[in-house]
């Protein structure tokens, strides 16, 4: 088959492997019909993940047909289904208690001590992300293995396009917990860093949770006006003092509650970031941490911080003051996207929630590599990408 | 396990030896703290033995922790089956039990070579408790015990790992310390979260895309994996 492959920092190829096989009892094949380009696949494009190989598929965000089925998958050959980026077996404690993306049996024994030397305990496995969570190949490809068929994937109904319901694989819950995370109480001023697809959906579920007021904050003006076409208010850092605007803007006190949305590879030429930049460049596992210590500077007391923004690694200047004196919480994580898949579904169905109107491009898979170097590149114009195998190249 | 002549002392102390690994460790970093630093009271403490800081004596020991969300009755019986373990220990090749109660382990070595190690249940707790001891004159001097324990509410079986070895010399010790020894820390580990799946979910996780891209089917056909 064809499938998108990872060879190095800004180099992936489209490559011909091996199709896969149903390995485990509870496995299915998927034959994919249409596959995102997540911007968290960036960090892997951009060489700041530990554990990448050559020649592993990427992909996390996909959707396809049920081809295949191992003897213990409740799935059935036909059948259109949507498939959680996270790994996830149903049976142990987190799965239990709906902490999907910890799970403890998906990520394969031997693959588990990096993270768990990172962390303290190992990640669970997610679908084309590094070694680092099980090495496990992802969707960006013709066909792809999905371990645990009968938790994970979600059936979707045939009068759903993949374009409405692809992103029920991460970004859209992923937007959501954001919000979850955030707590957010009806007169809440909420401020969302970063307005690629996940600060959108979070925006989109701010407002939906009752927030009285959503601030937008990027530098790109198209995904600003994207923001603001949710009903979004924005700040253009490049524009102005975003911590200054936050303050008159949320009246004097501070926002109630905050979502960072950009996570390891801030943009902008702060003093913090550029150091950061530095390290990463020369290979230390630094984090960019700016929009965090931002975010921490721009919560009210006693608010609200939450991070749906991908980190990995350690930071410098972390604001501990700040996270003590203020008395905030903080919830993060990697999305518990089983937890979420049927009610976000019910919402689409229903016509609440528009998942559409961020696609900007939609590619043959066979031009996934200029699909990267565009979304890094353009991210303007380029706000979300859609590899489809079966579209003419 | 903390001196020489625990172990040393023959068949009769066998359970003792293997049961009380975990209190001995502490006994044994005990005298040796005591001797380091004779001014400064032991300050004890409740971690297992095997988190220590300190190496005890002759045998090496390594001890790990897994809770499996499943009855102890059911885990037990699991393991009570040594026939089973080979399904999660990847460097067992089988385990073959005789009439006596003993067991004969074979494990791989390098250049597809075996090794044999011949155990005897030392002691046996129906539901708690399974110790063992490599007979006399077996090619690996080691001695083991699992433990298991009903985790608080729901969360299942606190499953416990010790096991102790002295670490064996010559050409066989060298195979086996490259099969069996080198880490046998990760190993245990590995072992554990293998059995933790194969329990909980009915399957061992892999990441291959193909049957014969697994761990286990390279191992079978002798190629070194990653």
């Amino acid at each position: 088959m064809r499938a998108l492959t990872w060879h190095g920092t800004h180099d992936v190829r489209v490559d011909t492997v091996d199709d896969p096989e149903i390995v485990n009892p509870r496995d299915a094949i998927i034959k994919i019909t249409s596959t995102a380009i997540c911007g968290s696949d960036l960090h892997l494009y951009d060489g700041v993940i530990p554990g990448c190989k050559p020649g592993d598929i990427l992909g996390h965000e996909f959707m396809g047909e049920v081809v295949e089925t191992g003897p213990k998958s409740t799935l059935q050959k036909g059948q259109r289904v949507v498939v959680p980026f996270t790994i996830s077996c149903g049976g142990c404690f987190h799965c239990k208690v709906e902490q999907f993306s910890a799970c403890e049996n998906s990520n394969p024994a031997e693959k588990q001590d990096m993270s768990a030397v990172l962390y303290g305990q190992p990640m669970a496995g997610l679908f084309g992300y590094s070694h680092l969570t099980g090495g496990y190949s992802g969707g960006q490809a013709e066909y792809v293995r999905v371990p645990f068929s009968d938790i994970g994937p979600i059936v979707v109904p045939d009068h759903l396009d993949d374009d409405k319901v692809l992103f029920l694989s991460d970004i859209l819950p992923t937007g959501w917990m954001a919000a979850e995370n955030a707590d957010i109480q009806p007169d809440d001023t909420v401020a969302v860093w970063g307005c690629g697809p996940v600060g959108l959906f979070a925006i989109q579920s701010a407002l939906a949770m009752g927030a009285a007021k959503v601030i937008a904050i990027d530098h790109f003006p198209h995904r600003l006006e994207l923001a603001r076409s949710l009903g979004a208010e924005t700040i253009n850092f490049r524009e102005s003092h975003v911590l200054d605007a936050l303050m008159e803007m949320s009246g004097g006190i501070g926002v109630d509650a905050v979502i960072d949305a950009v996570g390891m590879e801030a943009h902008g030429f702060a003093f913090d970031n550029m150091m950061e930049v530095a390290k990463q460049k020369i290979g230390i596992g630094a984090d960019r941490a700016h929009v965090l210590r931002q975010a921490i500077m721009a919560v009210r007391f006693g608010g609200k911080v939450s991070i749906p923004g991908v980190y990995g690694g350690l930071t410098d200047k972390f604001p501990t003051g700040a996270l003590m004196e203020k008395g905030i919480q903080i919830k993060s994580g990697q999305t518990h996207v089983q937890k979420y898949t049927k009610p976000l579904l019910e919402k689409i169905e229903n016509g609440s929630f528009d998942t559409t109107f961020l696609i900007s491009h939609r590619l043959p898979l066979e031009d996934a590599a200029r699909g990267y170097k565009c979304f890094k590149e353009e991210q303007d114009s380029w706000t979300k990408v859609i590899l489809k195998p079966g579209m003419a190249a | 396990m903390a001196s020489h002549n625990d172990k040393g002392s023959g068949s009769g102390s066998g359970f003792g030896t293997a049961a009380g690994i975990g209190l001995a460790l502490g006994a044994a970093a005990l005298g040796t703290f005591l001797a380091a630093r004779p001014k400064r009271e032991w300050q004890g403490d409740d971690a297992p033995g095997f988190t220590a800081r300190r190496s005890f004596g002759k045998y090496d020991v390594v001890g790990r922790t897994v809770t499996i969300r499943k009855p102890r009755p059911e885990l037990f019986a699991f393991w009570r089956d040594f026939q089973n373990l080979p399904k999660v220990m990847e460097n067992v090749d089988s385990i073959r039990t005789s009439g006596d109660g003993r067991s004969i382990w074979t494990i791989r070595a390098p250049a597809g070579r075996t090794v044999e190690v011949e155990t005897e249940i030392a002691r046996e707790i129906d539901g708690e408790l399974i110790a063992w001891r490599s007979v006399e004159g077996s090619e690996i001097d080691t001695e083991g015990r699992v433990t298991f324990e009903d985790a608080p509410g729901e969360r299942g079986t606190r499953v416990g790992l010790i096991i102790a070895y002295d670490p064996p010399g010559g050409e066989i010790g060298r195979l086996i310390a490259k099969a069996f020894m080198r880490e046998p820390a990760m190993q245990a580990r590995h072992d554990l979260k293998r059995l933790k799946m194969l329990m909980e979910t009915g399957e061992i996780a892999t990441s291959a895309r193909r049957k014969d891209e697994t761990r286990a089917a390279q191992q079978h056909s002798g190629q070194e994996t990653t």
